[in-house]
């Protein structure tokens, strides 16, 4: 029985990549047995087979399971202490430069892009960068571009923003409505939102600063490795890259092409 | 309690505890002597909180290296792992660990089902699980996961435990090899640690 599942688990990823182009194959097997076994009962199918025939035969079946696959849990300024970090340690050196690149990889439903974009406008930053927020699921761009949160969660965000060292009234970047907070459009002026995946595509921009949060512990060492790689290479010299609580380069082969400048709070610089 | 020919030979023991999990658990890991060698992965449910103290707590009262469990690192033998707090812990087939920010299980982030979960598929019949007090329903299903790929699945005994709920739940779905007392759980791990190493 248990073979089986793996089997057909494994069979199922081939499928997804063949057909589509998106690559779970080096993502935590764990934690993607998990998300498929859900998959099972919200398709209603008994076995991954079943599944994989869904979804190799209906690209709306797919992008229904890629909705299942992705994690799209993320607030914004999560772990303040983090966002301080930035605003007190990075952004000195970031107003060095005459204009800024930001890439935030893996930017979900834009939790970060947002936190980001009014954490450099409160530094006046904000006008001269250009933010690319890239993600694989086509459905959380469309809500991160949108930027309409629900009031509930955005009680949260304004404590975390206090903590965060926010400098106004967290009420200023947003207009209430029937539950909603839809957040000031013109955070997202210069904001990028596009496609990319850091299991399949490359480098496209040079950059100064790379946040990529909460996205590695999804893959393995050896994908993980792919994604440092191209933070490197997407860094300019002295470029920052800023990683989730729980995520470290300490195990990677590029531990030694940066230097930590706040590692409790995960802020690395390229060396 | 089977006699020590019964039992089988461990490679690593899962704990998930909840309410009145830091005594037990105390109890239970306070009593382990020096050198033991089995790893120990426990997740602990808490309030919300970014940053917790269990690893200083414990390390002053455990004879075992004590840590928190870090994204792809191995699983080392003779050490005790605590989940982080906020994210879900699992072992990974090559043993290593893997956290997850997934939606909270039984309104608990990290969750005993989901650590027990993996961990069932990652060491299959040389896991051992226990759960103990608790005042949710978190770590039954795991539990029976356990025992279906052929661990060992031990239940703290709930006229025992500080809170009942949790090992009543696990009961109600799943007939464990050995219902026990705090001191009883610990005299077990003793043994299987004897048989192992």
């Amino acid at each position: 029985m248990e073979k089986n599942t793996e089997i057909e688990l494994r069979l199922l990823i081939e499928a997804i990549y063949l057909k589509y182009s998106y690559d779970f194959r080096d993502y935590s097997g764990a934690s993607i047995k998990r998300r498929v076994n859900h998959a099972l009962s919200q398709f209603e199918c008994t076995t991954i087979s079943a599944l994989q025939e869904k979804v190799l035969h209906d690209p709306a079946a797919f992008m229904q399971l890629l909705q299942l696959l992705t994690i799209p849990v993320s607030e914004m300024f999560r772990d303040p202490s983090h966002f301080l970090a930035i605003r007190r340690e990075v952004v000195p050196l970031l107003k060095t430069y005459p204009s800024i690149k930001i890439w935030i990889a893996g930017c979900s439903t834009g939790e970060e892009v947002y936190s980001m974009a009014i954490l450099l406008r409160e530094e006046g930053l904000l006008d001269r960068t250009i933010i690319y927020a890239t993600d694989i699921n086509p459905r959380s761009l469309d809500k991160a571009k949108q930027g309409i949160f629900s009031m509930e969660s955005v009680r949260a965000y304004t404590h975390n923003y206090q903590q965060a060292g926010g400098q106004g009234s967290f009420a200023e970047y947003y207009t209430a409505a029937y539950g909603y907070a839809i957040f000031d459009k013109t955070l997202c002026e210069n904001v990028t939102f596009a496609d990319h995946s850091l299991a399949t595509d490359s480098v496209f921009s040079e950059t100064q600063l790379i946040s990529c949060r909460n996205v590695l512990i999804y893959f393995n060492k050896k994908l993980q490795d792919r994604a440092f790689g191209l933070f490197h290479d997407s860094l300019c010299h002295r470029g920052f890259l800023v990683l989730g609580s729980k995520e470290t380069l300490d195990f990677s082969s590029y531990g030694n092409q940066f230097e930590p400048l706040v590692k409790q709070e995960r802020v690395y610089r390229k060396s | 309690m089977n006699s020590a020919a019964d039992l089988p030979s461990i490679e690593a023991i899962v704990i998930g505890a909840s309410a009145g999990g830091v005594e037990a658990l105390l109890n239970i890991l306070g009593s382990l002597r020096e050198g033991f060698k089995l790893p120990i992965i426990v997740v602990l449910h808490l309030p919300d909180v970014r940053r917790s103290h269990l690893v200083e707590v414990f390390a002053r009262r455990v004879a075992m290296p004590v840590r928190e469990a870090c994204d792809k690192t191995l699983v080392e033998a003779g050490t005790l792992y605590f989940a982080a707090p906020g994210y879900h812990l699992s072992v990974e087939q090559d043993r290593s660990f893997s956290l997850s920010l997934e939606a909270r299980v039984h309104y608990s982030r990290p969750a005993i089902d989901y650590l027990f979960e993996s961990a069932a598929d990652a060491y299959g019949s040389t896991l051992a699980a226990v759960l103990l007090t608790g005042a949710n329903r978190d770590g039954a299903r795991g539990l029976a996961q356990v025992k279906r790929r052929g661990g060992m699945t031990i239940v703290q005994d709930p006229d025992e435990a500080q809170v009942a709920t949790m090992p009543r739940a696990a009961l109600d779905i799943h007939q464990p090899d050995h219902i026990l007392p705090i001191r009883g759980i610990g005299r077990l791990l003793v043994e299987l640690e004897r048989i192992a190493c």
